[in-house]
This record gives C-alpha cells, sequence and structure tokens, in this order.
C-alpha cells in the first residue's frame, strides 16, 4: 500500500470511530432545546471539564498556535500567556452566571443579557454578535481540516472537498446528536490529540536536535530574534502582547459556546474547580509550539506556517503515524465546528429569529430551526474557508476581538448596580465598530495595540457614561423575579451538592 | 450579586501582575532555565502556579460559602445528593 492510501484509511477510520461515540452518546433520550443546548443542566465536574476543556483544544491550538511560533515566532507566546489568565477570569464569573442561569432558566448567552437588561432587542444584538463572531472561528476549523487531509493525502485530495464531506459529517453528527454526543467524542479527540502532542512536542526536537534544550540554543544561536518579542514580525511588541493577553482573557469566556457550557454545570462549585485545574490542560499547548519552532530550522522557507505540524511529521514518521496525527486533528476541527455550530444555531433561532418574527414559536419548533440553521451555517462556513487564506490565529483574534466586546455586559451586569439597558446597547455597539473599523481596514494592530483592546476600552468608557446619563432598570440579578423573567419553559433539575 | 472576598480578588491578580503586566521584565532568552529561554520558561511555569493561586482563592470562597449557607439553603431549595459524584451520563 502506497503512504497515502495508508494515511488516508487511519484518518478515516479515527474520524468515523469518533463519529460513532457521539452517535451512541444519545441513547433513548428524548431530545428538546433543553437537552440539545445544554444537557439537561446534569454534567457533573468530569464532563463540564471535557465540555470545557474540549472547546479549548481546536484546529487553532493544534495548527495555528505552532503555525504562529513558526512563522511569527515570540509573539505566539501570547497564546500560552493568555490561557491560564482566561481562567482566573471564568473562577470569579462563572460561578455566578451559572446561579442566575439556573434561576431564569437560561439557555444562551443571549438570554443573559435578555435577563439582566430586560431587552429583546439587546439580547438580539448580542446573539448577533456573538453567532458572528463564531464564524471565523468556525472557518478555521474547517480550514485546519482541510489542511490536514490534503497534506496526509501528499496532496492527492485537494481541500475543498475534504472541507465538504468533513463539514457533511459534522453537520449530521450536530443533528443527532446535540451537547451529549459533543462531550463524549471530546474525550476521544483529547486522549488522541493530548497524546499525539506530547509525543511529537519531544519526539521532533529530539530527533533534529537531540533534545528541547539543544534546540533552543541553536535558535538562540541562529534566530535569536525569533524567540523574543516582537519575533519575525514587524510591529507585534510588548504593548501587542500585553493587550492582545488582556482583551483574549477577558474574552475568553464571552465565546457564546464556552458561556453557555456553564449552564451543562449540575452546580457552580464545578465551575470554580473546573477553572482551578484547566491551566494545567494546556500544558500540552507549549508542545505544540515546540514543534513549530524545531520547524524553523529543519524546515526553512515554508509558504504556510500552518503547515508546519504536519510537514515536519510527514518528513520524520511513517504514514501510520501520519495518519493518527491527522486523524486526531481532524476530529478535533470536527467536535470543535460542532459546538461552534449548535452554538450559533442555537442563538439565531431563539434570540434572533423567535423574537424578530415568530413570538409564537414552541420550543420544539425553535429546536427544529436550530437544526436547519445548522445547515445554513456550515454552508456559509464552507464557502469562507475555500475563498479566503488568513492564518489560523488571525481568525481567531478576529473573532476574539468581537466577543470580547460583551465583557462589559456581563461584568457590569454581574457587578454593578448603575448599568444601564442603553448604556451597554451604546457601549456594545461602538466597541464592536471600532474592532471592525480597524481590523478590516488592516489597522490591526493600531500603533502597537491590539485592536480589539482599544475598542474594549471606548467600550467600558462609553457604557459608563452612557448609563450614568440613563436610568437604571433593574439594579441586579435579585431584583429581577425568576417567574416574571424565565427565558424558557425548561424544567430545571434540582441543585446537587456534594 | 455577592462579590468574591477582597483577599480571592487579589491571589487572582497575581497571574495577570507575572504573566501579562509585567511583559518587558521577563521576555528574554537568558538566563536559559532548563533548556528553555527565559520567556517561555516563565509563562510555562504561570500555568502551573495560577492553579496554586486559584486553589488560594477557592479555600477562601468556599470558607465564605459555608458561613452563609444557613440562610442560602431554604430559599434556592438546595438537595444533598452524595450519589451524585461526577455521574454525568
Amino acid at each position: 500500500m502506497n503512504p497515502r492510501t495508508v494515511a488516508l484509511a487511519i484518518i478515516t477510520l479515527i474520524v468515523v470511530a469518533g463519529s460513532l461515540v457521539g452517535l451512541f452518546a444519545r441513547r433513548q433520550r428524548q431530545i428538546d432545546l433543553e437537552q440539545w443546548a445544554c444537557a439537561g443542566r446534569r454534567f457533573g465536574l468530569v464532563f463540564v471539564w471535557l465540555l470545557m476543556a474540549g472547546e479549548m483544544f481546536t484546529a487553532y491550538t493544534f495548527l495555528g498556535a505552532s503555525g504562529w511560533a513558526y512563522s511569527r515566532g515570540a509573539p505566539v507566546l501570547y497564546v500560552i500567556g493568555y490561557w491560564p489568565l482566561g481562567c482566573v477570569i471564568g473562577f470569579f464569573i462563572l460561578p455566578l452566571i451559572w446561579e442566575v442561569g439556573r434561576k431564569h432558566r437560561m439557555q444562551t448567552q443571549a438570554d443573559f443579557f435578555q435577563v439582566r437588561y430586560g431587552s429583546k432587542a439587546l439580547a438580539a444584538l448580542v446573539a448577533l454578535v456573538g453567532a458572528v463572531c463564531l464564524m471565523p472561528y468556525l472557518q478555521l476549523q474547517l480550514t485546519g481540516l482541510g489542511l490536514i487531509v490534503e497534506e496526509a493525502s501528499y496532496g492527492g485530495i485537494h481541500r475543498t472537498p475534504a472541507i465538504v464531506t468533513g463539514f457533511a459529517l459534522v453537520a449530521a453528527f450536530v443533528f443527532v446528536s446535540g451537547i451529549r454526543g459533543v462531550a463524549w467524542v471530546s474525550v476521544v479527540k483529547d486522549l488522541l490529540l493530548i497524546g499525539a502532542a506530547v509525543f511529537i512536542g519531544f519526539a521532533v526536537p529530539h530527533i533534529y536536535f537531540g533534545g528541547i534544550g539543544r534546540m533552543f540554543a541553536e535558535l538562540a544561536r541562529f534566530k535569536p530574534a525569533h524567540l523574543v518579542m516582537p519575533g519575525s514580525t514587524p510591529n507585534l511588541g510588548h504593548a501587542w502582547y500585553f493587550s492582545t493577553v488582556l482583551v483574549s482573557s477577558l474574552g475568553f469566556y464571552m465565546w457564546p459556546h464556552f458561556f453557555a457550557a456553564t449552564f451543562t454545570a449540575k452546580n457552580g462549585e464545578i465551575l470554580r474547580r473546573n477553572a482551578i485545574v484547566m491551566p494545567l490542560y494546556a500544558l500540552a499547548l507549549p508542545l505544540m509550539l515546540f514543534v513549530g519552532l524545531a520547524a524553523v530550522l529543519a524546515l526553512p522557507g515554508l509558504r504556510d506556517g500552518d503547515l508546519s505540524v504536519l510537514l515536519i511529521v510527514r518528513k520524520t514518521f511513517p504514514a501510520w503515524f501520519l495518519g493518527m496525527v491527522g486523524g486526531a486533528g481532524a476530529l478535533t476541527a470536527m467536535v470543535a465546528a460542532a459546538i461552534q455550530l449548535l452554538c450559533a444555531a442555537t442563538l439565531y433561532a431563539k434570540n434572533l429569529i423567535r423574537p424578530l418574527f415568530a413570538p409564537s414559536m414552541k420550543e420544539q419548533q425553535v429546536a427544529l430551526l436550530s437544526k436547519l440553521i445548522v445547515l445554513a451555517l456550515t454552508a456559509a462556513a464552507v464557502l469562507l474557508a475555500i475563498y479566503s487564506s488568513v492564518s489560523l490565529v488571525s481568525l481567531f483574534l478576529v473573532g476574539t476581538n468581537g466577543v470580547a466586546q460583551l465583557f462589559p455586559g456581563v461584568f457590569l451586569g454581574l457587578f454593578s448596580r448603575r448599568a444601564t439597558t442603553v448604556g451597554i446597547c451604546v457601549g456594545l455597539v461602538t466597541g464592536i465598530a471600532i474592532a471592525a473599523v480597524l481590523t478590516l481596514t488592516n489597522r490591526d494592530p493600531f500603533h502597537g495595540l491590539n485592536a480589539g483592546f482599544l475598542a474594549l476600552c471606548f467600550n467600558f468608557a462609553v457604557t459608563v457614561i452612557v448609563s450614568a446619563l440613563t436610568r437604571v432598570r433593574f439594579a441586579s440579578f435579585d431584583e429581577i423575579p425568576a417567574e416574571v423573567s424565565s427565558v424558557s419553559s425548561a424544567v430545571v433539575p434540582p441543585v446537587t451538592v456534594h | 450579586m455577592k462579590r468574591p472576598a477582597f483577599g480571592s480578588i487579589l491571589l487572582g491578580l497575581i497571574p495577570f501582575a507575572a504573566g501579562c503586566f509585567s511583559v518587558s521584565l521577563w521576555d528574554r532568552i537568558h538566563p536559559i532555565v532548563l533548556g528553555l529561554p527565559f520567556n517561555f520558561f516563565w509563562l510555562i511555569s504561570w500555568m502551573i502556579l495560577t492553579p496554586i493561586c486559584l486553589w488560594g482563592a477557592y479555600r477562601i470562597e468556599t470558607r465564605r460559602d459555608l458561613d452563609s449557607k444557613p440562610q442560602q439553603t431554604g430559599t434556592s431549595g438546595m438537595v444533598f445528593d452524595d450519589k451524585s459524584e461526577g455521574g454525568a451520563a
């Protein structure tokens, strides 16, 4: 058998086996919106951990981070810098979000805004922002998937058909199983991915340089500028690092799918403990950076840095191993995309389309509508992935800069008695406008600072000023009666503490 | 909404001071520690030190929760259930 057949057969095997795990997780449960999107709020520590960690290990961490280590150098350190800090923010806000989420039966991030600020229009805006920002993240997964299949087939299968087939599978998978299926597949893909990361993270530097320490010694000798900021870029220096880490850590749990994962937990305690262990999970990440750095000397002159991991694995190991790594990566991209699709579709159906066009819709119909939207979004992301070529990390940063603008509404909603509906709304629009203009006109970073960070500063300032001038509707969640404001008819299980 | 305790907020700020605000102090190659350039070594260590800070904050917060529990249990309908440990599926 030629290496192409071996590699592709193993990838297919892993992807199919992984999907089957997801399909069987459905079992005999009746799936309504509450089950589909929140798993009935019964996840314990292990499952919340798997779900959240599974959401974080995506094609971005697997291919994108090493890609930036290869092409940009030290600025990629922001990836391992912001992750633990995002967990710190989560430690403080997630238990509170969980508490109000349960009281008011929230299922989505936009529900949070609807209850706290008493405005369906604001909720619709939040849903739109969240779902639109998910698109580049989704596109990133598709692009990653395409890269994997293209390289694993030694160029035999073109990227476009690879993307299309992969995502037909993802959409089918999301359709049938919902969030519970996704959490189960996360188990499989995380084991594979961490196994692959640990192995190649140590093996590649060892094979080419005789160890990680020797690799860095070589890099320090031949490419010292690559190892400190701004690395091999003209403008990603310390100010950029500081502003990007800050905006990424504040935006960490503002991703609508991370935010909504909060609601799957059966108590708030679980979320705190989860936040404590989460940074340790990221220890596989530096190893991926090492692979990218090894490729700087071992495989110089690549046109696309995002290919560095795949190409160095292909060059170093036999075809079956490339198949294993490719399969782990493909499953990762698919699971991540499934979660993002699930979340974006629920947001559109529940917080945007229903309140605006069909207020009388029942929960079952919303669930059905969500499924139709899954198809539409998949198609849109496939087109984006086929027709644009931006580095994976850059795509991620565009999305982060957008979702981080939701932070003032969440933070002030939890802790401030002075935030008003109009204030949050105007601030959000200001933030999004600034981030969008700077990013779309290629002025990110702006004078060395991350565009999302600048947008967030203005967002906060405008929110505070406008809030001071307008009337407060509810001063805090405590003043909102649960019966009046419930945003779903779901039956919430009692809190279980152990 | 119940705000976090002052002590736990301070513990939460430590990782921010170390991994974010002080970037120009630690972004350098030398001294090389355990074979890693100093900036890599520093950030990787904070992936391990951050959970320790959060664990401290967790201790503070759970103690506070225990203190305020008598008022809470009546209203929120807490159910204490030993069998639920880890069982999700």
